[in-house]
């Protein structure tokens, strides 16, 4: 039986490893990847210590800083975590592994629109990672939903690479940065369809088009891509008795401790103030140390 | 016979440079594609595979679409 099982391999989850590798505990890390969201991201410029680092390049720190301590990670998908009796089981795909405590770090993932030919078309023509994906629609019509800050990124990764960009926005106005704003009105390929909701994705093979809801009647968009960019979710499913806040964010005290006695959380997937990678990375570290505090009173 | 790898990817996508951190940990020998770079690789990539999401890998013929790694051991005999 292990000390303590760590769901999620992100800054939060990498960092509670470290941590827990110094105090000597008996730990394994489940994750499906490595880096979580920092893997995905473009530039950092407000990591400490770190004036400019791409994403994949600080997620490479990450993952050789853990290495250093023969780290136990398994590449799992993980099902559900539960406190059973005194212990904290955690399922994935594969098995079934027992820890007197469990942190989890499991991070947010890219929200779905949920509407017809969503599913379908992923990766035939619609996509939830504009900085990995951008560079395959050169030339092409294109759709970006969302009107925040991720949407107005990727219309203007897009700008230098696509045909044109429909961005499509749900709210009466942009919600992005004003800067990125001043940006995407000074492109001559950006349109802005405000007040317009998204109904359908289309297509044969891949996309070829999107059906959109706009002044009170429906519109055919003839477009070869379609990027989803509508905010994320909690991965926090799996904890089904934690307590959750509206979003499905896990609540924690700032001892990153939940309502279950043994079961902490830490980094995006909690209702912890700001989401940042240093933040993420603090809050990681922190659970950590109330593991150590929570063993040595079992003791 | 070394098989032939063939990694079709785009700089900015972490499972990309994960899948070729394993075939370098591997000592694989691989062709680097930068679909980023070149739009006529980049359709053919598509057309191998049927799909637009990248990494794609094309070893000796067989299509493997993103990073798993227990598939690539696998397709690579290792």
């Amino acid at each position: 039986m292990y000390d303590l099982i760590i769901v999620g391999a992100g800054p939060a989850g990498i960092t509670a490893s470290v941590y827990a590798a110094r105090k000597r505990l008996n730990f394994m890390v489940i994750t499906k990847d490595i880096g979580g969201q920092t893997a995905w991201s473009g530039d950092i410029e407000n990591y400490t210590g770190y004036q400019f680092i791409t994403g994949p390049d600080l997620t490479a720190k990450f993952e050789e800083h853990m290495r250093r301590y023969n780290v136990d990670l398994r590449e799992e998908e993980v099902v559900s975590i539960e406190k059973r009796g005194k212990h904290v089981w955690v399922k994935t795909l594969k098995q079934e592994y027992e820890g007197k405590t469990a942190i989890i770090a499991s991070g947010k993932k890219s929200r779905e629109l949920n509407v017809p030919g969503e599913a379908e078309f992923k990766n035939r023509g619609l996509t939830y990672c504009a900085t990995c994906d951008a560079p395959l629609f050169a030339g092409k019509p294109v759709a970006v939903i969302g009107g925040g800050n991720s949407g107005l990124d990727a219309a203007l990764q897009l700008n230098k690479i696509a045909k044109y960009v429909h961005l499509i926005n749900i709210s009466p106005d942009l919600t992005g940065d004003p800067i990125m704003q001043e940006k995407v009105s000074a492109s001559p390929i950006i349109s802005v369809l405000n007040n317009t909701k998204t109904l359908a994705v289309l297509g044969d093979k891949f996309v070829t088009g999107l059906k959109i809801f706009k002044d009170g009647k429906e519109e055919l968009l003839p477009v070869e891509g379609v990027f989803v960019e509508i905010g994320l979710i909690p991965n926090s499913g799996v904890a089904k008795d934690v307590e959750k806040n509206e979003w499905g964010e896990i609540k924690v005290n700032s001892y990153n401790e939940t309502n279950v006695p043994g079961i902490f959380a830490a980094g995006d997937v909690t209702d912890v103030p700001e989401k940042q990678i240093v933040i993420a990375a603090g809050e990681g570290s922190k659970a950590s140390l109330s593991v150590f505090k929570y063993l040595n009173k079992l003791r | 016979m070394a098989k032939s790898v063939t990694v079709y990817s785009t700089p900015t996508c972490p499972f990309c440079v994960r899948a070729k951190q394993f075939l370098k940990d591997n000592k694989i020998a691989f062709k680097d594609i930068d679909v980023s770079l070149d739009q006529v690789k980049a359709d053919e990539m598509i057309k191998k595979s049927g799909q637009m999401g990248v990494p794609v890998l094309d070893i000796d013929g067989k299509i493997i679409v993103g990073f798993d790694k227990e598939e690539l051991k696998a397709a690579l005999g290792i």
